[in-house]
């Protein structure tokens, strides 16, 4: 097998490197890439949404159709994950897997310096995400980086502390109704915008509801309402994703 | 001068990749692979996808190292390969 | 020669390409195959980042104040072109979110059959 993955690998590589003899040159800005329609981003986005920076720009406007099938994605990967790990086992497996699995057997003992570093870590990353989802439109940022971190500062908690104790103030009860609630948040939104009579997700027809606020300065607030949905499903399906793989579908035992 | 920076880096990322997939331990295995993603991250910063970069810190390094950890823990942390 | 001191980064991912290929082919244990998918998953983010270089331009962040004031003029040609970084923001999110699916399959087989090695698995199939 590996003489044979050798050989496959060798020859895809050659094939793509005498590819990659006929690309355009490096850095080049007339290459094909970068002349079409993204000048026209470029040169425009910021006239249009007062957005400053260019990639949240085109992601929740003018490519905003694209984001809300992500969204749409990562909610469904979140739900089969969960669906996938209840399932109820085979025959063969339920008499293998009676009695406890491993990680039970010796259960981790409680560090009081971990859970004081945890403590003290949790709320300036929480704050963080929240803050990169509001200054997105002017730094690096945005929907999906918040999203990530706001999970990762409850994985952290579920790491320092056990993850029952986690799952008593943040149920899951709360999460699934959480990642549905943001997609539904963005998918409404472009509802809303069809209902006001213009196109869908064309954050023109929302002035109807706010009548003097010019027309770059309501798509800079759709883009924001829009981020905000990615957030709450992003961050709801990383920790949902984390909380059941670490116990294998039953929420008992884990880090 | 740079590219003598940018050529280390590169050589480092290949060096990591390779390492990752022939351990025999998974969880090292695990750990190199989240090292990888790092030096991916620094690689798009100086590309100049500031914004790539900033998801792959935190995706890669962060949410998916803890990822394959939850399940390594599960599973057994040997291989014979 | 020329086109290696130009497409440098080209030649580069074909080589980070090809290893996450063997390692998706030839390594038997199921993690493994998916740390290999992974690989291959970073080096065509870096593939379709690289394309959209432009030499000497900066990044695609506009200096402008939180006032609003006036508009700058802006020249295409001095930012580098951010359409590559939108469509790789939302696919290394969804990366995850399915090696979380793909992690989510390797516990129910080592759980239904005690191994996560592809050929042992495939003895138990045949077997039973």
């Amino acid at each position: 097998m590996k003489k044979f993955a050798i050989l496959v690998t060798v020859l895809v590589g050659a094939i793509l490197v005498w590819g990659a003899t006929d690309f355009p040159q490096w850095g080049d800005p007339n290459s094909p890439a970068s002349t079409h329609v993204s000048d026209r981003y470029i040169t425009e986005a910021y006239s249009a949404s007062h957005v400053p920076n260019l990639v949240s720009a085109i992601l929740a406007d003018y490519r905003n159709f694209d984001t809300m099938f992500e969204t749409t994605v990562v909610f469904t990967a979140g739900t089969a994950i969960f669906l996938i790990l209840r399932l109820p086992l085979g025959p063969l497996a339920r008499r293998r897997n009676s009695k406890h699995p491993q990680a039970e057997r010796h259960p981790l003992p409680r560090d009081p310096i971990l859970e004081m570093a945890c403590r003290i870590l949790f709320p300036p990353t929480h704050l963080f995400g929240l803050y990169v989802l509001t200054h997105g439109h002017y730094s690096p940022g945005g929907g999906f980086q918040a999203g990530v971190i706001l999970g990762a500062s409850f994985i952290l908690l579920a790491i320092g502390f056990d993850l029952r104790a986690i799952l008593a103030r943040f149920p899951e009860g709360l999460f699934k109704p959480l990642a549905a609630l943001g997609v539904l948040l963005y998918v409404g939104l472009g509802v809303l915008c069809l209902l006001l009579g213009g196109n869908f997700l064309d954050y023109e027809a929302l002035r109807v509801l706010a009548p003097g606020i010019s027309s770059a300065m309501i798509r800079s607030h759709g883009i924001l309402i829009v981020e905000c949905g990615v957030t709450l499903t992003v961050g709801s399906v990383i920790f949902g994703i984390y909380a059941n793989l670490v116990s294998r579908g039953n929420h008992e035992g884990g880090l | 001068m740079t590219w003598v920076l940018d050529l280390f880096l590169l050589f480092f990322i290949a060096g990591t990749a390779i390492a990752a997939l022939e351990s025999k331990c998974l969880l090292t295995s695990a750990i190199i692979l989240g090292a990888y993603s790092f030096m991916m991250c620094l690689v798009y910063a100086a590309l100049g996808a500031v914004d790539v970069a900033f998801t792959e810190a935190a995706v890669g390094a962060g949410a998916g190292t803890v990822f394959f950890l939850s399940t390594i823990l599960r599973i057994g942390r040997d291989t014979s390969q | 020669m020329s086109v290696i001191e130009h497409n440098f980064i080209y030649l580069f991912f074909v080589v980070l390409l090809m290893i996450g290929l063997y390692g998706a082919i030839a390594k038997v244990n199921l993690v493994k195959k998916l740390f290999g998918l992974t690989i291959f998953q970073t080096a065509i983010i870096l593939f379709y980042v690289s394309i959209g270089q432009k030499k000497g331009a900066a990044i695609p962040i506009l200096e402008v104040g939180h006032g609003h004031q006036a508009l700058p003029d802006v020249v295409a040609a001095h930012y580098i072109n951010p359409l590559p970084h939108v469509l790789m923001l939302t696919a290394i999110v969804v990366g995850v979110a399915t090696v979380g699916v793909a992690l989510a399959v390797i516990q129910r087989l080592y759980a239904e059959y005690g191994t996560v090695e592809e050929d042992e698995i495939l003895e138990k199939i045949v077997r039973s």
